[in-house]
Protein backbone atom coordinates (compact mmCIF):
# COMPACT_ATOMS: atom_id res chain seq x y z
CA UNK A 1 0.00 0.00 0.00
CA UNK A 2 2.46 2.26 0.69
CA UNK A 3 4.25 1.83 -3.00
CA UNK A 4 0.68 2.88 -4.41
CA UNK A 5 0.48 5.94 -2.23
CA UNK A 6 4.71 6.63 -3.34
CA UNK A 7 3.89 6.29 -6.63
CA UNK A 8 0.18 8.46 -7.01
CA UNK A 9 1.70 11.70 -8.08
CA UNK A 10 2.85 9.47 -11.40
CA UNK A 11 -0.74 7.79 -11.60
CA UNK A 12 -2.82 11.37 -11.32
CA UNK A 13 0.28 12.30 -13.92
CA UNK A 14 -1.51 9.47 -16.02
CA UNK A 15 -4.92 9.66 -15.36
CA UNK A 16 -4.73 13.62 -16.63
CA UNK A 17 -2.94 12.48 -19.99
CA UNK A 18 -5.97 9.61 -20.11
CA UNK A 19 -8.15 12.38 -19.69
CA UNK A 20 -6.81 14.98 -21.85
CA UNK A 21 -6.57 12.29 -24.69
CA UNK A 22 -10.14 11.46 -24.10
CA UNK A 23 -11.77 15.16 -24.64
CA UNK A 24 -9.25 15.70 -27.36
CA UNK A 25 -10.42 12.38 -29.01
CA UNK A 26 -14.19 13.88 -28.24
CA UNK A 27 -12.98 17.15 -29.37
CA UNK A 28 -11.98 16.16 -33.13
CA UNK A 29 -15.21 13.46 -33.23
CA UNK A 30 -17.46 16.34 -32.75
CA UNK A 31 -15.81 18.26 -35.44
CA UNK A 32 -15.97 14.96 -37.53
CA UNK A 33 -19.75 14.09 -36.53
CA UNK A 34 -20.88 17.45 -37.18
CA UNK A 35 -19.32 17.75 -40.44
CA UNK A 36 -20.34 14.23 -41.39
CA UNK A 37 -23.72 14.65 -40.04
CA UNK A 38 -24.38 17.66 -42.42
CA UNK A 39 -22.58 15.81 -45.48
CA UNK A 40 -25.04 13.12 -45.82
CA UNK A 41 -27.89 15.82 -44.78
CA UNK A 42 -26.99 18.22 -46.91
CA UNK A 43 -24.28 17.16 -49.75
CA UNK A 44 -25.29 16.02 -53.08
CA UNK A 45 -24.65 12.16 -53.79
CA UNK A 46 -21.04 12.03 -53.77
CA UNK A 47 -20.42 13.85 -50.74
CA UNK A 48 -23.07 11.20 -49.15
CA UNK A 49 -21.56 8.47 -50.54
CA UNK A 50 -18.52 9.62 -48.87
CA UNK A 51 -20.17 9.97 -45.50
CA UNK A 52 -21.50 6.50 -46.27
CA UNK A 53 -18.28 4.86 -46.68
CA UNK A 54 -16.81 6.71 -43.55
CA UNK A 55 -19.01 5.77 -41.05
CA UNK A 56 -19.48 1.90 -42.47
CA UNK A 57 -16.13 1.21 -43.04
CA UNK A 58 -14.76 3.16 -39.43
CA UNK A 59 -17.17 1.55 -37.28
CA UNK A 60 -16.26 -2.49 -38.59
CA UNK A 61 -12.67 -1.95 -37.43
CA UNK A 62 -11.81 -2.45 -34.20
CA UNK A 63 -10.15 0.68 -32.43
CA UNK A 64 -6.92 -0.50 -31.16
CA UNK A 65 -6.15 -2.13 -34.88
CA UNK A 66 -6.76 1.57 -36.21
CA UNK A 67 -4.41 3.53 -33.70
CA UNK A 68 -1.66 0.69 -34.90
CA UNK A 69 -2.54 1.45 -37.95
CA UNK A 70 -2.07 5.55 -37.47
CA UNK A 71 0.88 4.96 -35.47
CA UNK A 72 2.79 2.71 -37.48
CA UNK A 73 1.50 3.10 -40.78
CA UNK A 74 1.38 7.59 -40.09
CA UNK A 75 4.82 7.27 -39.41
CA UNK A 76 5.85 5.59 -42.22
CA UNK A 77 3.69 7.93 -44.07
CA UNK A 78 5.02 11.31 -42.90
CA UNK A 79 8.26 9.60 -43.03
CA UNK A 80 8.45 9.02 -46.85
CA UNK A 81 6.70 12.27 -47.78
CA UNK A 82 9.37 13.74 -45.30
CA UNK A 83 12.26 12.50 -46.72
CA UNK A 84 11.15 13.33 -50.01
CA UNK A 85 11.33 17.31 -49.53
CA UNK A 86 14.55 16.95 -47.22
CA UNK A 87 13.25 16.52 -43.59
CA UNK A 88 15.10 14.42 -41.10
CA UNK A 89 13.51 11.40 -39.30
CA UNK A 90 9.96 12.44 -37.80
CA UNK A 91 9.01 10.70 -34.58
CA UNK A 92 5.01 10.56 -34.48
CA UNK A 93 3.40 11.61 -31.00
CA UNK A 94 1.97 8.44 -28.93
CA UNK A 95 -0.51 11.25 -28.04
CA UNK A 96 -1.32 12.69 -30.97
CA UNK A 97 -1.61 9.16 -33.22
CA UNK A 98 -4.42 7.94 -30.16
CA UNK A 99 -6.34 11.69 -30.60
CA UNK A 100 -6.38 10.97 -34.44
CA UNK A 101 -7.31 7.37 -34.37
CA UNK A 102 -10.13 7.27 -31.71
CA UNK A 103 -11.46 11.17 -33.38
CA UNK A 104 -11.96 9.28 -36.03
CA UNK A 105 -13.64 6.33 -35.11
CA UNK A 106 -16.44 8.44 -32.61
CA UNK A 107 -16.66 10.84 -35.12
CA UNK A 108 -18.14 8.10 -37.23
CA UNK A 109 -21.10 7.20 -34.28
CA UNK A 110 -21.03 10.89 -33.60
CA UNK A 111 -22.16 11.45 -37.55
CA UNK A 112 -25.34 8.80 -36.83
CA UNK A 113 -26.14 10.44 -33.34
CA UNK A 114 -26.28 13.73 -34.96
CA UNK A 115 -27.61 13.16 -37.92
CA UNK A 116 -30.95 11.20 -36.63
CA UNK A 117 -31.15 14.09 -33.59
CA UNK A 118 -31.40 16.51 -36.77
CA UNK A 119 -34.10 14.26 -37.96
CA UNK A 120 -36.05 14.11 -34.96
CA UNK A 121 -36.48 18.17 -35.83
CA UNK A 122 -39.64 18.66 -38.08
CA UNK A 123 -38.78 20.20 -40.99
CA UNK A 124 -41.74 22.43 -40.61
CA UNK A 125 -40.03 24.44 -37.64
CA UNK A 126 -37.26 25.29 -39.79
CA UNK A 127 -39.75 26.21 -42.47
CA UNK A 128 -41.57 28.44 -40.36
CA UNK A 129 -38.70 29.96 -39.00
CA UNK A 130 -38.24 30.57 -42.54
CA UNK A 131 -41.57 32.05 -43.28
CA UNK A 132 -40.55 34.78 -40.77
CA UNK A 133 -37.25 36.23 -42.40
CA UNK A 134 -34.81 33.97 -41.08
CA UNK A 135 -31.36 33.59 -42.55
CA UNK A 136 -30.35 29.51 -42.68
CA UNK A 137 -27.97 30.39 -39.89
CA UNK A 138 -30.42 32.00 -37.72
CA UNK A 139 -32.52 29.45 -38.25
CA UNK A 140 -29.84 26.53 -37.34
CA UNK A 141 -28.82 28.95 -34.23
CA UNK A 142 -32.47 29.65 -32.27
CA UNK A 143 -34.70 26.98 -33.91
CA UNK A 144 -32.44 23.49 -35.12
CA UNK A 145 -29.52 23.71 -32.25
CA UNK A 146 -31.49 23.85 -29.02
CA UNK A 147 -33.42 20.94 -30.12
CA UNK A 148 -31.07 19.15 -31.92
CA UNK A 149 -29.31 19.29 -28.80
CA UNK A 150 -32.03 17.94 -27.01
CA UNK A 151 -32.13 14.62 -28.87
CA UNK A 152 -28.68 14.22 -29.59
CA UNK A 153 -27.39 14.26 -25.69
CA UNK A 154 -28.46 10.75 -24.19
CA UNK A 155 -26.33 9.53 -27.80
CA UNK A 156 -23.45 11.71 -26.98
CA UNK A 157 -23.17 10.72 -23.58
CA UNK A 158 -23.03 6.54 -24.97
CA UNK A 159 -19.99 7.62 -27.08
CA UNK A 160 -18.39 9.27 -24.50
CA UNK A 161 -18.66 6.49 -22.11
CA UNK A 162 -17.24 4.31 -24.46
CA UNK A 163 -14.74 6.74 -25.74
CA UNK A 164 -13.30 7.39 -22.72
CA UNK A 165 -12.76 3.57 -21.59
CA UNK A 166 -11.23 3.12 -25.27
CA UNK A 167 -8.63 5.37 -24.65
CA UNK A 168 -7.42 2.71 -22.29
CA UNK A 169 -5.75 0.76 -25.08
CA UNK A 170 -3.11 3.73 -26.28
CA UNK A 171 -0.98 2.23 -23.56
CA UNK A 172 -0.63 -0.84 -26.11
CA UNK A 173 1.85 1.72 -28.58
CA UNK A 174 3.55 3.03 -25.23
CA UNK A 175 1.93 6.48 -23.94
CA UNK A 176 2.56 6.68 -20.87
CA UNK A 177 -1.02 7.06 -19.54
CA UNK A 178 -3.14 5.87 -16.58
CA UNK A 179 -3.09 2.21 -17.68
CA UNK A 180 0.54 2.22 -19.42
CA UNK A 181 1.96 4.03 -16.10
CA UNK A 182 0.22 1.92 -13.31
CA UNK A 183 1.29 -1.14 -15.44
CA UNK A 184 4.75 -0.64 -15.46
CA UNK A 185 4.91 0.68 -12.15
CA UNK A 186 3.07 -2.24 -10.78
CA UNK A 187 5.43 -4.85 -12.20
CA UNK A 188 8.38 -2.79 -10.86
CA UNK A 189 7.44 -2.97 -6.97
CA UNK A 190 5.19 -6.39 -8.00
CA UNK A 191 1.85 -5.78 -6.93
CA UNK A 192 0.19 -5.43 -10.32
CA UNK A 193 -3.32 -6.04 -8.61
CA UNK A 194 -3.09 -3.12 -6.18
CA UNK A 195 -2.34 -0.88 -9.00
CA UNK A 196 -4.25 -2.00 -11.48
CA UNK A 197 -7.27 -2.12 -8.62
CA UNK A 198 -6.28 1.44 -8.58
CA UNK A 199 -6.84 1.96 -12.09
CA UNK A 200 -10.30 0.26 -12.45
CA UNK A 201 -11.94 2.82 -9.67
CA UNK A 202 -10.04 5.45 -11.23
CA UNK A 203 -12.09 4.60 -14.73
CA UNK A 204 -15.20 3.95 -12.68
CA UNK A 205 -14.55 7.77 -10.72
CA UNK A 206 -14.52 8.62 -14.75
CA UNK A 207 -17.62 7.06 -15.41
CA UNK A 208 -19.34 7.88 -12.26
CA UNK A 209 -18.38 11.51 -12.67
CA UNK A 210 -19.48 12.05 -16.49
CA UNK A 211 -22.81 10.40 -15.73
CA UNK A 212 -23.41 12.93 -13.00
CA UNK A 213 -22.53 15.79 -15.67
CA UNK A 214 -24.34 14.43 -18.37
CA UNK A 215 -27.20 13.74 -16.36
CA UNK A 216 -27.28 17.07 -15.00
CA UNK A 217 -27.15 18.47 -19.32
CA UNK A 218 -29.97 16.39 -19.71
CA UNK A 219 -32.02 18.38 -17.28
CA UNK A 220 -30.80 21.64 -18.44
CA UNK A 221 -31.86 21.01 -22.55
CA UNK A 222 -34.75 18.77 -21.47
CA UNK A 223 -38.50 20.11 -23.00
CA UNK A 224 -40.07 21.95 -19.60
CA UNK A 225 -43.27 20.50 -18.29
CA UNK A 226 -46.44 22.85 -19.88
CA UNK A 227 -47.43 23.31 -15.90
CA UNK A 228 -43.64 25.26 -16.25
CA UNK A 229 -44.19 27.14 -18.78
CA UNK A 230 -47.32 28.38 -18.53
CA UNK B 1 3.32 -2.73 -50.19
CA UNK B 2 4.10 -5.66 -49.52
CA UNK B 3 0.72 -8.10 -49.72
CA UNK B 4 2.90 -11.33 -50.51
CA UNK B 5 4.20 -10.93 -47.05
CA UNK B 6 0.46 -11.01 -46.26
CA UNK B 7 -0.35 -13.93 -49.00
CA UNK B 8 2.74 -15.99 -48.27
CA UNK B 9 1.66 -15.94 -44.14
CA UNK B 10 -2.14 -16.81 -44.77
CA UNK B 11 -1.56 -19.70 -42.71
CA UNK B 12 -1.31 -17.15 -39.59
CA UNK B 13 -3.96 -15.67 -40.71
CA UNK B 14 -5.98 -18.43 -40.60
CA UNK B 15 -5.05 -19.58 -37.31
CA UNK B 16 -5.36 -15.53 -35.70
CA UNK B 17 -9.02 -15.97 -37.26
CA UNK B 18 -9.84 -19.11 -35.88
CA UNK B 19 -8.43 -17.60 -32.70
CA UNK B 20 -10.84 -14.66 -32.54
CA UNK B 21 -13.44 -16.45 -33.40
CA UNK B 22 -13.27 -19.04 -30.58
CA UNK B 23 -12.16 -16.65 -28.28
CA UNK B 24 -15.31 -14.16 -29.18
CA UNK B 25 -17.77 -17.03 -30.19
CA UNK B 26 -16.77 -18.71 -26.38
CA UNK B 27 -17.15 -15.34 -24.33
CA UNK B 28 -20.59 -14.54 -25.71
CA UNK B 29 -22.37 -18.29 -25.06
CA UNK B 30 -20.51 -18.08 -21.01
CA UNK B 31 -21.54 -14.59 -20.98
CA UNK B 32 -25.27 -15.36 -22.31
CA UNK B 33 -25.23 -18.23 -19.42
CA UNK B 34 -24.28 -15.53 -16.98
CA UNK B 35 -26.51 -12.63 -18.37
CA UNK B 36 -29.78 -14.91 -18.42
CA UNK B 37 -30.31 -15.46 -14.84
CA UNK B 38 -28.55 -12.39 -13.97
CA UNK B 39 -30.93 -10.06 -16.59
CA UNK B 40 -34.03 -11.95 -14.76
CA UNK B 41 -32.84 -11.06 -11.42
CA UNK B 42 -32.55 -7.60 -12.12
CA UNK B 43 -35.78 -7.36 -14.04
CA UNK B 44 -37.80 -9.16 -11.36
CA UNK B 45 -36.65 -8.05 -7.69
CA UNK B 46 -34.26 -5.47 -5.99
CA UNK B 47 -33.45 -7.56 -3.38
CA UNK B 48 -29.45 -8.00 -2.03
CA UNK B 49 -28.85 -10.43 -4.51
CA UNK B 50 -30.25 -8.35 -7.16
CA UNK B 51 -27.81 -5.18 -5.53
CA UNK B 52 -25.13 -7.38 -5.83
CA UNK B 53 -26.10 -8.18 -9.34
CA UNK B 54 -26.08 -4.30 -9.82
CA UNK B 55 -22.44 -3.84 -8.72
CA UNK B 56 -21.03 -6.57 -10.87
CA UNK B 57 -22.91 -4.90 -13.83
CA UNK B 58 -21.52 -1.37 -12.90
CA UNK B 59 -18.44 -2.21 -12.48
CA UNK B 60 -17.31 -4.14 -15.82
CA UNK B 61 -19.40 -1.76 -17.93
CA UNK B 62 -17.41 0.96 -16.26
CA UNK B 63 -14.27 0.14 -17.19
CA UNK B 64 -12.11 -1.02 -20.38
CA UNK B 65 -11.81 -4.29 -21.16
CA UNK B 66 -8.19 -3.95 -21.18
CA UNK B 67 -7.69 -2.93 -17.71
CA UNK B 68 -10.07 -5.99 -16.57
CA UNK B 69 -7.62 -8.38 -18.72
CA UNK B 70 -4.61 -6.57 -17.03
CA UNK B 71 -6.53 -7.40 -13.53
CA UNK B 72 -6.86 -10.67 -13.94
CA UNK B 73 -3.95 -11.90 -16.00
CA UNK B 74 -0.85 -9.44 -14.62
CA UNK B 75 -3.00 -8.58 -11.24
CA UNK B 76 -3.90 -11.99 -9.61
CA UNK B 77 0.35 -13.24 -9.77
CA UNK B 78 0.72 -10.93 -7.30
CA UNK B 79 -0.52 -13.50 -4.49
CA UNK B 80 1.30 -16.46 -3.62
CA UNK B 81 -1.85 -18.35 -2.65
CA UNK B 82 -3.02 -17.70 -6.30
CA UNK B 83 0.34 -19.30 -7.44
CA UNK B 84 0.09 -22.04 -5.47
CA UNK B 85 -3.07 -23.21 -5.81
CA UNK B 86 -5.05 -25.41 -8.52
CA UNK B 87 -6.45 -22.81 -10.06
CA UNK B 88 -2.92 -21.54 -11.22
CA UNK B 89 -2.81 -23.51 -14.26
CA UNK B 90 -5.96 -21.53 -15.55
CA UNK B 91 -4.89 -18.45 -14.69
CA UNK B 92 -1.35 -18.23 -15.56
CA UNK B 93 -2.29 -19.72 -18.84
CA UNK B 94 -2.55 -16.32 -21.47
CA UNK B 95 -5.83 -17.83 -23.19
CA UNK B 96 -7.61 -18.77 -20.09
CA UNK B 97 -7.46 -15.25 -18.62
CA UNK B 98 -8.55 -13.79 -21.54
CA UNK B 99 -11.43 -15.92 -22.00
CA UNK B 100 -12.80 -15.28 -18.38
CA UNK B 101 -12.48 -11.32 -18.55
CA UNK B 102 -14.12 -11.44 -21.90
CA UNK B 103 -16.79 -13.45 -20.53
CA UNK B 104 -17.39 -11.65 -17.36
CA UNK B 105 -17.65 -8.32 -19.40
CA UNK B 106 -20.06 -9.84 -21.99
CA UNK B 107 -22.27 -11.26 -19.19
CA UNK B 108 -22.44 -7.91 -17.77
CA UNK B 109 -23.22 -5.56 -20.75
CA UNK B 110 -25.90 -8.37 -21.54
CA UNK B 111 -27.77 -8.96 -18.36
CA UNK B 112 -28.41 -5.23 -19.11
CA UNK B 113 -29.52 -6.38 -22.10
CA UNK B 114 -31.84 -8.89 -21.10
CA UNK B 115 -33.20 -6.62 -17.84
CA UNK B 116 -34.44 -4.44 -20.52
CA UNK B 117 -36.11 -7.25 -22.70
CA UNK B 118 -37.72 -8.76 -19.68
CA UNK B 119 -38.98 -5.47 -18.78
CA UNK B 120 -40.51 -4.61 -22.26
CA UNK B 121 -42.24 -7.82 -22.40
CA UNK B 122 -45.96 -6.66 -21.78
CA UNK B 123 -47.65 -7.64 -18.90
CA UNK B 124 -50.84 -8.49 -20.50
CA UNK B 125 -48.73 -11.51 -22.55
CA UNK B 126 -47.76 -12.77 -18.43
CA UNK B 127 -51.32 -12.32 -17.45
CA UNK B 128 -52.60 -13.95 -20.06
CA UNK B 129 -50.40 -17.06 -19.54
CA UNK B 130 -51.20 -16.77 -16.02
CA UNK B 131 -55.29 -17.22 -16.53
CA UNK B 132 -54.39 -20.35 -18.62
CA UNK B 133 -53.08 -21.76 -14.87
CA UNK B 134 -49.64 -22.16 -15.98
CA UNK B 135 -47.28 -22.20 -13.00
CA UNK B 136 -45.08 -18.78 -12.51
CA UNK B 137 -42.03 -21.42 -13.63
CA UNK B 138 -44.17 -23.05 -16.48
CA UNK B 139 -45.02 -18.87 -17.75
CA UNK B 140 -41.25 -17.49 -17.28
CA UNK B 141 -40.30 -20.88 -19.40
CA UNK B 142 -42.95 -20.85 -22.42
CA UNK B 143 -43.85 -17.34 -22.25
CA UNK B 144 -41.40 -14.65 -20.88
CA UNK B 145 -37.83 -15.84 -21.76
CA UNK B 146 -38.93 -16.50 -25.25
CA UNK B 147 -40.01 -12.95 -25.50
CA UNK B 148 -37.81 -11.36 -23.80
CA UNK B 149 -34.76 -13.32 -26.04
CA UNK B 150 -37.13 -12.33 -28.88
CA UNK B 151 -36.91 -8.44 -28.12
CA UNK B 152 -33.83 -8.66 -27.02
CA UNK B 153 -31.90 -9.95 -30.40
CA UNK B 154 -31.27 -5.91 -31.90
CA UNK B 155 -28.87 -5.01 -28.88
CA UNK B 156 -27.72 -8.63 -28.34
CA UNK B 157 -26.29 -8.24 -32.07
CA UNK B 158 -24.45 -5.03 -31.18
CA UNK B 159 -22.80 -6.81 -28.15
CA UNK B 160 -21.86 -9.55 -30.51
CA UNK B 161 -19.65 -7.21 -32.71
CA UNK B 162 -18.34 -4.95 -29.42
CA UNK B 163 -17.29 -8.14 -28.37
CA UNK B 164 -15.83 -9.04 -31.51
CA UNK B 165 -14.33 -5.76 -31.70
CA UNK B 166 -13.26 -6.07 -28.20
CA UNK B 167 -11.40 -8.90 -28.35
CA UNK B 168 -8.50 -7.69 -29.70
CA UNK B 169 -6.90 -6.77 -26.77
CA UNK B 170 -5.97 -10.44 -26.28
CA UNK B 171 -3.28 -9.66 -29.13
CA UNK B 172 -1.83 -7.19 -26.18
CA UNK B 173 -1.01 -10.73 -23.91
CA UNK B 174 0.80 -12.82 -26.49
CA UNK B 175 -2.16 -13.99 -27.36
CA UNK B 176 -1.95 -15.07 -31.21
CA UNK B 177 -5.49 -13.51 -32.40
CA UNK B 178 -6.22 -11.59 -35.71
CA UNK B 179 -4.62 -8.70 -34.30
CA UNK B 180 -1.99 -10.88 -32.83
CA UNK B 181 -0.64 -12.35 -36.08
CA UNK B 182 -0.81 -8.69 -37.95
CA UNK B 183 1.25 -6.89 -34.99
CA UNK B 184 3.81 -10.53 -35.58
CA UNK B 185 4.15 -9.24 -39.29
CA UNK B 186 4.57 -5.33 -38.07
CA UNK B 187 7.83 -6.58 -35.55
CA UNK B 188 9.11 -9.53 -37.90
CA UNK B 189 9.05 -7.86 -41.73
CA UNK B 190 9.11 -4.10 -40.67
CA UNK B 191 5.81 -3.87 -42.12
CA UNK B 192 3.64 -0.58 -41.11
CA UNK B 193 0.48 -1.12 -43.11
CA UNK B 194 0.13 -4.55 -44.51
CA UNK B 195 -0.84 -6.81 -41.16
CA UNK B 196 -2.75 -4.01 -39.58
CA UNK B 197 -4.47 -3.14 -43.20
CA UNK B 198 -5.37 -7.28 -43.52
CA UNK B 199 -6.86 -7.88 -39.70
CA UNK B 200 -8.99 -4.29 -40.80
CA UNK B 201 -10.60 -6.07 -43.52
CA UNK B 202 -10.75 -9.33 -41.69
CA UNK B 203 -12.28 -7.81 -38.34
CA UNK B 204 -14.94 -5.71 -40.55
CA UNK B 205 -15.83 -8.81 -42.63
CA UNK B 206 -16.48 -10.43 -39.63
CA UNK B 207 -18.30 -7.76 -38.05
CA UNK B 208 -20.67 -7.36 -41.38
CA UNK B 209 -21.56 -11.59 -40.96
CA UNK B 210 -22.67 -10.55 -37.47
CA UNK B 211 -24.56 -7.77 -38.42
CA UNK B 212 -26.53 -9.77 -41.21
CA UNK B 213 -26.88 -13.28 -39.29
CA UNK B 214 -28.54 -10.79 -36.48
CA UNK B 215 -30.75 -8.67 -38.79
CA UNK B 216 -31.76 -12.37 -40.30
CA UNK B 217 -32.94 -13.64 -36.79
CA UNK B 218 -34.38 -10.73 -36.06
CA UNK B 219 -36.98 -11.10 -39.59
CA UNK B 220 -37.43 -14.94 -38.45
CA UNK B 221 -37.94 -14.22 -34.61
CA UNK B 222 -39.41 -10.54 -34.24
CA UNK B 223 -41.34 -10.34 -37.72
CA UNK B 224 -44.31 -10.52 -35.96
CA UNK B 225 -43.74 -7.53 -34.13
CA UNK B 226 -43.06 -5.57 -36.89
CA UNK B 227 -46.40 -7.02 -38.61
CA UNK B 228 -48.27 -6.02 -34.84
CA UNK B 229 -47.08 -2.56 -35.76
Amino acid sequence: MENLIEYAPLLARGALTTVLLALSALAMATVLGGLGAAGKIRGGPVLRGLVFAYTTLVRGVPDLVLILLVYFGGQRLINTLGKGIGFDYIELSKFWAGVVAIGFIYGAYLTETFRGAYMTVPAGQREAAMSTGMRPLQVLRAVTLPQLIRFALPGYANVWQVLIKSTAVVSVIGLEDLVGLANDAGKSVREPFLFFTAVFFTYLFFTWVSQTIFNAAERRYALKEYSDAV
Amino acid sequence: MRFDLVLDNWQMFAGGLWMTLQLTALAVLIGFAIALPFGLIRARSNGAVSRLINAYVYAFRGTPLLVQLYLIYYGLSQFEWVRDSFAWVILRDAWWCALIAFSLNSGAYATEIIRGAVQSVPEGELEAAKSLGLSPFKVARLVLIPAALRRALPQYGNEVVFMLHGSVVASVITIQDILGVGRTLNARYYLAYEGFLTAAALYMVLAFVVVFTFRQLEKRYLGYLKVAR
